[in-house]
């Protein structure tokens, strides 16, 4: 970590996000209803989740940093079982689990550690 | 009974979210390692987990910090990584904007992704629920998952370097929000959302301060809404 890492500077950042994250959960349940807002502003927020979380996890899945940013078997396929079975079964828990069971199937298998 | 009702759905919803507990555990772990690592004392990393109350918006911040990224650049592109939270809000605000204020104001607090998602399914596949069930289920869909955030956090600086590699605890986070998006794939607009967003991230992954993500995201928000508009004017036509 680097030295201008001080207390001081952690804390205002823990606040900052704290009060910037709980004014974006509050938003439109706190307005009721979020009824008087343009089209336009709900058809983009209908995409904000599948627009940040791929990206988001795109790069951990291709190069994860546990394995110095190489491409992992285990870990590329574990990702493709738990997406898959999400898009056929539409069952979170079901894609848990069978991505968890690839990914130490497969860590077992290859005997990565 | 309406009392009785609120207490059944309550449990209904306390047993749909008890799963989510296989990757808030350890997710919630590997973040109190990897801040304890980082830098941060005990308390700033429970308060940090307990107040911010995100997960993938505290790793990114984590990175950045580490990575000396600048202040504003650390908080933007956390609170970006948060945006999607405003869309939850809206979407819940179409069940539960005539709770009471205080109600309203908690459920802000505790909606994250696995409480919104189940809540909103639940909700969909039975519309006729009066009000007091639906907040029943939320919070009890809330329970299991959201106090096990913070106590795994401190879990994870309690046990700290102990944990061994082969666990893959950092794989927690990509299979959960993998499970998580695969339902959402709902219309082609989120489909080409979704694949803009990855292409981007990863074609921008060079950028500084994760800046990339940013932009992957703002584009492919208005791919999704675009597409959308697209295919109603194909409809219409």
């Amino acid at each position: 970590m680097n030295p201008s890492m001080d207390a001081g500077y952690i804390w205002t950042i823990i606040i900052v996000l704290g009060v910037g994250t709980y004014l974006i959960r509050f938003s439109f349940l706190g307005l009721i209803g979020g009824k008087d807002l343009p089209d336009w502003v709900l058809r983009h927020l209908r995409y904000t989740a599948v627009a940040v979380l791929p990206g988001l996890v795109a790069p951990l899945v291709l190069w994860p940093a546990a394995t110095g940013g190489e491409v992992d078997p285990a870990r590329l396929s574990a990702a493709l079982v738990t997406f898959g079975v999400g898009l056929l079964t539409r069952n979170v828990v079901a894609a848990i689990t069978l991505g968890g069971a690839t990914l130490f199937g497969m860590i077992w298998l290859t005997g990565a550690y | 009974m309406p009392r009785a009702t609120q207490k059944s759905y309550y449990w209904i919803g306390f047993r749909t979210g008890l799963p989510f507990l296989l990757v808030v555990m350890p997710f919630g772990m590997l973040f109190g390692v990897v801040a304890t690592e980082a830098g941060f004392t005990s308390v700033q990393t429970m308060a940090f987990s307990s107040v911010v109350f995100a997960g993938a918006a505290q790793f990114t911040a984590l990175q950045l910090m580490a990575d000396d990224a600048p202040f504003l650049i650390v908080v933007a592109t956390a609170l970006a990584v948060n945006l999607r939270m405003a869309m939850y809000s809206a979407s819940l605000a179409v069940w539960l904007g005539r709770a009471p204020l205080w109600k309203r104001a908690l459920i802000a607090y505790v909606n994250v992704d696995q409480s919104y998602a189940v809540s909103m399914n639940r909700y969909e596949d039975e519309p006729d629920l009066s009000l007091t069930q639906r907040i029943g289920f939320f919070f009890g869909a809330v329970t299991p998952v959201c106090p096990m955030w913070v106590v795994a956090t401190g879990l994870g600086i309690w046990f700290g370097d102990t944990i061994p590699d082969w666990m893959a605890l950092d794989f927690a986070v990509p299979i959960c929000f993998l499970a998580i998006i695969a339902p959402m794939m709902r219309t082609l607009a989120h489909m080409v959302s979704a694949v803009a967003s990855i292409v981007l991230a990863l074609v921008f992954s060079g950028l500084p301060y994760n800046l990339g993500l940013l932009v992957a995201a703002a584009v492919a928000m208005i791919v999704g809404a675009q597409v959308e508009m697209w295919m109603s004017r194909r409809a219409e036509a």
